[in-house]
């Protein structure tokens, strides 16, 4: 394993990676044979959408290359759908490992400008942070100004279609226990207004 | 009568509002109780977990604690919610100091997770808990001629959530022969839509369905079937903008496991959502000599 065999005391990236999941159990990305059967797998490497394939980002890291991991556009294109993470021989949760390479450079705030991943994701959250519930039409406005014209008169035609449908949301749900709700969420992030 | 917690998520209160109908109607026909969690929050979706781990998972076992309050398990008709309250509890029921963390958090809203409660999918209790002979016992109005795409998607199955056949299940293809429609051999049955991409990836999520309405039509298949809101939307809804960006002219009904079984228990095609389709499925309906197309 000679991506362990760093001399400074620090962790290696590998190493940080490998720890910034499941909690706290871990994933065992040094044991990985680079086999390719979760890029062949993934239906979205297959597209070719995606900078580096599973493999290839799997690679990457072990190699220590943490610039062109942060750079990489691979986990933004992960849909989540964990037939990588089944199939694996090695046992690697590939999906959970994306999902942790997402919250890294969320925290380091440092994903590619062009991604709409990124702050779909923060809209998201401060949606539920405030209300409990998601709301279509708040999150929409994270990622609708990013398309072209002629996709974003599709978007508007759906949501009509769908509201005429009685599909759509006219005002934001919120959950009953909503201050109660708030206070469990600081006790887990201590930041933010006081209760 | 058999009683659950029911965990509708967010998608089931408009956009999935059929599902949530015809989850209502067809439980209800088979003597099966879903029982709403009160002030149920948002399962944190595919996006809570881009964020933070710890507070995801808060989320979750909020909505747990509250079924094992009712002392029920909880049931979920959407997939990604049931993939959410299937690792959350994994965790928290394998971590110790996990549960003491998101217990201290809990407290504020009178709450604790000590793990009771099975998480199960609907179409999961369907199967297994009513049962496909019980369910066959009852069809009134057979589905004879309606090829049906059964389409899992991901999260119903993957990651494994115990020890079920990942690779190849046949589950929703007995559910569709037991109301007497026919499953047809869908190859793509286990591949992904896209998920929340289509908003996020558009252009590999329009990729995504193209491959699956296709490739369910290849199969003889005039509609699909789905166990899940996201699914449903992203294959029905986005097949305007799918035929503009490939040029094929793409025109395939999708419905919910719901809907299929409630008209086959003889439920009027209203009170189980039909009707609220972008594409209608009274042709697909009406070709397979059950006139109880949407409207």
């Amino acid at each position: 394993m000679s991506a362990e065999t760093t001399t400074e005391t620090r962790l290696s990236f590998v190493g940080e990676i490998g720890n910034l999941l499941h909690a706290a159990a871990g994933n065992p990305i040094t044991t990985c044979i680079q086999c390719g059967t979760c890029s062949s797998t993934c239906p979205v490497a297959s597209g070719g959408y995606m900078d580096a394939t599973p493999r290839r980002l799997i690679a990457m890291i072990r190699a220590g290359r943490k610039e062109q991991v942060l750079k990489s556009n691979t986990y933004w294109y992960c849909a989540s759908c964990y037939q990588c993470t089944v199939r694996c021989p090695r046992n690697i949760d590939i999906a959970e490992l994306m999902y942790a390479l997402k919250r890294y450079t969320i925290w380091k705030g440092q994903y590619a400008d062009d991604l709409i991943g990124p702050v779909f994701s923060q809209t998201f959250v401060q949606t539920i942070m405030g209300s409990g519930r998601s709301y279509e039409p708040v999150l929409a406005t994270s990622y609708l100004f990013t398309y072209d014209f002629k996709d974003m008169l599709q978007e508007a035609a759906m949501a009509t279609g769908l509201m005429l449908k009685g599909r759509m949301p006219l005002l934001p749900p919120r959950i009953k226990r909503l201050e109660n709700f708030k206070r469990m969420v600081r006790k887990i992030i201590p930041a933010g207004e006081k209760a | 009568m058999k009683t659950y917690a029911y965990f509708p998520g967010c998608s089931l209160e408009k956009m999935g509002k059929s599902y949530h109908l015809s989850s209502m109607e067809t439980t209800r026909a088979l003597d099966v109780e879903l029982e709403e969690l009160e002030d149920w929050n948002c399962c944190g979706a595919t996006t809570y977990f881009h964020i933070d781990e710890l507070l995801a998972y808060t989320l979750c076992a909020r909505n747990l604690a509250m079924a094992e309050k009712r002392q029920l398990d909880v049931v979920a008709p959407c997939s990604g919610c049931f993939k959410n309250m299937v690792s959350a509890r994994k965790h928290l029921t394998h971590d110790a100091d996990l549960k003491e963390h998101i217990n201290e958090a809990l407290a504020e809203d009178d709450l604790s997770f000590a793990g009771t409660s099975q998480v199960r999918h609907l179409i999961d209790v369907l199967v297994h808990d009513v049962g496909l002979e019980e369910i066959k016992k009852r069809v009134k109005s057979p589905l004879t001629g309606l090829k049906v795409a059964p389409y899992y998607g991901c999260q119903i199955l993957r990651p494994r959530k115990d020890h079920e056949d990942v690779e190849q299940p046949t589950f929703f293809e007995d559910l569709l022969a037991a109301i007497g429609a026919e499953p047809v051999d869908f190859r793509l049955r286990l591949r992904c839509c896209g998920g929340a991409l289509i908003l996020t990836n558009r252009e590999a999520a329009l990729g995504m369905v193209r491959n699956l309405l296709e490739n369910a039509l290849a199969s003889g298949a005039t509609l699909i079937a789905t166990a899940c809101p996201l699914c449903q939307v992203n294959l029905e809804c986005y097949q305007t903008q799918v035929n503009s960006e490939f040029g094929t002219n793409l025109k395939v009904p999708v419905l919910y496991f719901t809907q299929l079984v409630g008209l086959a228990l003889g439920l009027k095609p209203g009170k189980l959502g039909i009707g609220s389709e972008l594409v209608s499925v009274t042709p697909a309906l009406a070709a397979a000599g059950n006139g109880a197309g949407g409207r």
